[in-house]
């Protein structure tokens, strides 16, 4: 729409064109050739020393700065690499220090606790050889005492029974025929009395 | 009409008439509005350069997109072999963009609206291409108008075509700038005769015209710079890489 429009007052505008060419002698001015030679002559003027003065001064001087601009940004991104490869080598390193020293610790718990079992083990044998030298001793104590039991409880028996007689006949009796008596029962039932 | 919508394309004298010879180079408006653009160019790109900043103010900022976007025009249409021609390809688009752009305040006069100036820009282009295409391929620059896989009983068609519009570059070349930037300019004259014709009661549609058109001629002044400056890159690829 707007181009149509455009494009119709462009038409539009070349009618008045020709009238202007009609109503005055001129008509367009750019077909005046009197100034013409003026128009070349300041173009080549003007452009020539902007042309000079652009591509000797300040083109390179822009170009220069972007070039440098770039390089300081790939400089800038290269030492950011290198530092980010440095901290990722040293993260690296940390990490393998937290997992050495985990080993580390965990090594060294084992020891003390090995050492630990170790000791307790050592102390518990010796106990287990005290408790076990007590007990034999005690065993060896109670068998003696088993052992001297029916000795004692013979001569018992016989004492007993040779004051009991002398009481009941009022006589002295020969010891050594009670203790044959003893004895003999002894041997019968001594089984029943002091087994085990 | 309230004035003649040409009028503003007249080229007057400032100041005393200098004569060289039998040739008239006197101080015009055309002259002072050449010097106005050239002289607000380098103080951009002379200010725009100054200071080496790593983070560009706004005025660095203006002069190094320029110089990227000239700069990528360049090598995208006519390559690496190009480099050389950069300044001159860079001035001349900012040279046609200034003098459009000084061409839309109004009451100035438009340099680029003159068929004399964009004929001597085209035609120094036209030159200074075919100069390099010979200089670059000898008389094998001449294939130029021959392209390849063509017919052989069209080839003289064809040339006869090829060597038309190679000669006809710098008129198309200047004509379309020309053209582009009068008939912009005249029709927003007619225009704003109109809004004065028509007077406060139908004056709006004309004056909202003029207001649309004022945006649509500023596009049309950097596009025909654009385009000025990429129509050289094209002819300078022709002569630089000869893919015929």
């Amino acid at each position: 729409m707007v181009k149509k429009i455009y494009f119709q007052s462009i038409f539009f505008s070349f009618f008045f064109i020709k009238e202007a060419f009609a109503a005055e002698s001129g008509g367009m001015p750019q077909l005046n050739p009197e100034f013409w030679v003026s128009q070349i002559f300041w173009l080549i003027l003007t452009f020539g020393i902007m042309y000079l003065v652009l591509s000797k001064l300040i083109l390179p001087k822009i170009s220069n700065n972007l070039e440098s601009r770039k390089s300081q940004i790939l400089e800038n991104i290269e030492a950011a690499e290198k530092q980010r490869e440095d901290s990722d080598a040293k993260l690296k390193e940390y990490s393998e220090i937290i997992s050495k020293s985990k080993l580390e610790a965990n090594s060294i718990f084992n020891q003390a606790k090995e050492k630990a079992l170790k000791d307790i083990g050592a102390k518990r044998e010796v106990l287990d050889k005290q408790i076990d030298n007590e007990i034999a001793e005690a065993e060896k104590e109670i068998d003696a005492l088993r052992k001297n039991a029916p000795d004692k409880i013979n001569k018992i028996a016989i004492e007993t029974s040779s004051e009991l007689l002398q009481k009941l006949i009022g006589a002295e009796v020969n010891n050594s025929s009670i203790s044959a008596i003893v004895d003999d029962l002894f041997k019968r039932n001594g089984d029943k009395y002091y087994g085990n | 009409m309230a004035a003649n919508p040409m009028s503003q394309f007249d080229v007057y004298r400032i100041g005393p008439e200098i004569k060289v010879g039998a040739f008239d180079i006197s101080f015009t408006n055309a002259s002072l509005f050449m010097i106005l653009s050239t002289v607000s160019i380098l103080l951009i790109f002379n200010l725009g350069s100054k200071k080496n900043s790593i983070l560009p103010n706004k005025i660095q900022l203006l002069a190094e997109l320029s110089y990227t976007f000239v700069s990528k025009m360049i090598s995208d249409t006519a390559g690496s072999k190009a480099k050389p021609y950069f300044a001159f390809i860079f001035s001349l688009f900012m040279f046609v963009l200034f003098c459009n752009m000084f061409g839309m305040i109004p009451y100035t006069f438009t340099v680029t609206s003159h068929i004399i100036v964009t004929f001597v820009l085209a035609a120094f282009i036209f030159i200074g291409v075919t100069v390099i295409g010979f200089i670059k391929h000898g008389f094998g620059y001449l294939k130029l108008f021959v392209p390849s896989g063509v017919p052989a009983v069209l080839l003289p068609l064809i040339v006869v075509i090829e060597i038309i519009s190679y000669l006809s570059r710098p008129i198309s070349l200047s004509v379309r700038l020309f053209a582009n930037m009068m008939a912009g300019h005249t029709m927003m004259k007619v225009f704003g005769g109109f809004v004065i014709s028509l007077g406060i009661v139908g004056g709006w549609l004309p004056l909202s015209f003029s207001v649309a058109l004022t945006g649509l001629e500023i596009l049309v002044a950097f596009l025909q710079a654009y385009v000025f400056a990429i129509l050289t890159c094209i002819y300078l690829n022709d002569a630089l890489n000869l893919h015929h």
